[in-house]
């Protein structure tokens, strides 16, 4: 079973307050010196994606697109969980990219690393949660689409994924190739790695692939979907629940 | 290309809620944007009769009827089929689609075919300067963001519950029964059996939330909780450490992932404030929070907040509420 797992980094969500602001001349937020994080359903993915090899064999790729200088902490963390191998997409101005620019690049890379049985991601990144990346990357890819998945098992030859619904869980019977997005549960908790997985994980091999050449080589298939100046984001401000501060106070004993 | 095209589902047999939030967005488009409102309808079965005629009832003109018996709860692929050859041939401007389990996997896949504009999970939508603008949230609610439509078509989905169910606003309609060609043997995913868990849970229509976090220390703390539910009239929810541990099913989660809620009264306990939990709960009109850590973030989104243990609060809280049902 070949599988790629999208990996996102973003700053951390839990960041207290005080350290959130928004750059009022990318509409994004400031990254610079906040500590960044693999966005948090992307590590559940990934646990999936190895306890499915762990059961049937294969490859697990680690795929990632952001700054090169930064992405090394996700791809080690990944490799040391214990992908096989890693590629990451240098890009220095993708990190304002919407979930349709980003799936783009990814649906290129994919090909670029070539055979494919299953794609994972996470079901919405921590930042923008925009839940589109899983299901545009299955229609750039012509594969299966089921989002929201939280188990997954090869029972002959059919793969069987449970999706959380809103009236419960749907079980499913998915054709392969697919592309799953995964949400968390008990069964899919993200492993820490070992002091061991974290020496061997130097020796696996991480390619940099630089965005401007895959876009270069991409065929056509998302820039059909979505031009990237389609949206225009006027303004990211603060909601307004938190100008609504409360200092707490201790119960009466 | 014209008019605003909502897509109804029916799958369990009639019109969702979330769809019927739909119309009323849709509504609110109409008359600044000039448009006409029409619905795919889209299930299998007598109840889509009355679907069509709820669909009237609340404003929608031509309601396109798509009767199939593969369009049933969670079956995505058939439910693409379907909305694509009706929206391919009503060329309407805008798409809303509810980003509920089918819809969420729908719109980012309707608008890769259809080379739409595409903005997902808003939570406000409206017409300035006579182009579409949304708003949804990012940054675990931490900011909104403002998206404005520069091309058409639009898929855009909304987050159930975001909007109102609109008011009654009938008009004499018309109904156009669709046939497609749905082959089951091309579609690549089929749901083989739907789990319905905690249906009675009702958390996102409960006026009165408790919710649970890891504080708890796992699942017997629950117990507790449903008690103080039991005792106010209220549902029982949890952030997300209690259904990653299985101390509570997954469908309890409140917060970006799960439900969100906006109950007159929220209770957190032994919730921390995690930002992905926040996104759920911002919209309760009052926040208590019992937590141990004065420091804990959950306190800066509270109205109302007790530093202490819940094994303590809580039952106070219990036998004072049973006090002055009884007074």
């Amino acid at each position: 079973m070949e599988i790629i797992v999208c990996l996102k980094q973003v700053v951390d969500p839990e960041l207290p307050a005080r350290d959130f602001a928004i750059d009022p001349a990318t509409r994004r937020q400031v990254r610079e010196g906040r500590p960044l994080v693999i966005s948090t359903y992307d590590e559940n993915a990934l646990e999936v994606a190895l306890q499915l090899k762990d059961r049937v064999g294969g490859k697990v790729t680690a795929l990632t697109l952001g700054p090169q200088g930064v992405v090394g902490d996700a791809i080690r963390l990944a490799l040391a969980m214990g992908a096989d191998e890693a590629v990451a997409v240098d890009d220095d101005h993708g990190v304002g990219l919407l979930g349709v620019e980003k799936a783009r690049v990814l649906a290129a890379a994919i090909r670029r690393i070539g055979r494919f049985d299953l794609v994972l991601c996470g079901c919405e990144s921590a930042d923008w949660v925009e839940r589109v990346v899983g299901p545009l990357l299955a229609e750039a890819l012509a594969a299966a689409c089921v989002t929201f998945v939280s188990r997954i098992e090869l029972r002959n030859g059919a793969l069987l994924v449970r999706r959380m619904a809103d009236e419960g869980f749907h079980q499913l019977e998915v054709r392969l190739p697919a592309v799953l997005s995964v949400t968390s549960d008990e069964t899919n908790r993200p492993r820490l790695p070992k002091v061991k997985d974290i020496m061997t994980a130097r020796r696996k091999p991480v390619q940099v692939w630089p965005m401007a050449d895959l876009s270069g080589t991409s065929p056509t298939g998302m820039r059909r979907a979505s031009r990237s100046a389609t949206w225009r984001c006027l303004s990211g401000r603060r909601a307004a629940s938190s100008s609504r501060v409360m200092p707490p106070y201790r119960s009466p004993r | 290309m014209a008019g605003i095209c909502v897509i109804a589902g029916a799958l369990d047999g009639k019109l969702s809620r979330s769809s019927l939030e739909l119309i009323g967005g849709a509504r609110m488009l109409q008359g600044p944007l000039g448009q006409e409102v029409a619905a795919v309808l889209l299930g299998h079965g007598p109840g889509l009769a009355e679907a069509a005629a709820d669909l009237h009832r609340d404003g929608v003109g031509t309601v396109y009827r798509c009767d199939h018996p593969l369009l049933t709860a969670g079956q995505t692929d058939a439910v693409l089929v379907a909305g694509e050859h009706v929206v391919r041939r009503t060329r309407p401007e805008v798409v809303l689609i509810a980003a509920d389990t089918v819809g969420r996997e729908l719109a980012p896949r309707l608008a890769y075919r259809l080379r739409a504009a595409l903005a997902t999970e808003c939570v406000e939508l409206g017409v300035e300067d006579g182009a579409i603008v949304v708003r949804r949230q990012v940054y675990g609610g931490r900011a909104l963001a403002t998206l404005v439509v520069r091309t058409q078509p639009a898929v855009l989905s909304v987050k159930p519950h975001a909007l109102d169910v609109p008011q009654p606003a009938p008009v004499a309609g018309t109904v156009e029964d669709v046939s497609v060609a749905i082959d089951v043997g091309a579609l690549p995913t089929r749901v083989r059996e739907v789990l319905r868990e905690q249906a009675e849970l009702g958390l996102e229509d409960a006026q009165i939330v408790i919710g649970g976090g890891r504080g708890l220390g796992g699942p017997d703390g629950f117990a507790l909780l449903a008690e103080l539910a039991k005792q106010l009239g209220g549902a029982v929810g949890a952030s997300r450490p209690p259904t990653d541990a299985g101390w509570v099913p997954v469908n309890w989660q409140i917060g970006q992932t799960g439900k969100t809620i906006r109950p007159a009264l929220y209770i957190a306990v032994g919730i921390s404030g995690a930002t992905q939990h926040i996104a759920g709960v911002t919209g309760s009109r009052t926040i208590v929070a019992i937590n141990r850590d004065p420091e804990a973030p959950i306190f800066s989104i509270a109205h109302l907040g007790i530093v202490g243990d819940y094994r303590e609060v809580v039952p106070a809280l219990i036998a004072k509420v049973k006090e002055l049902k009884g007074a």
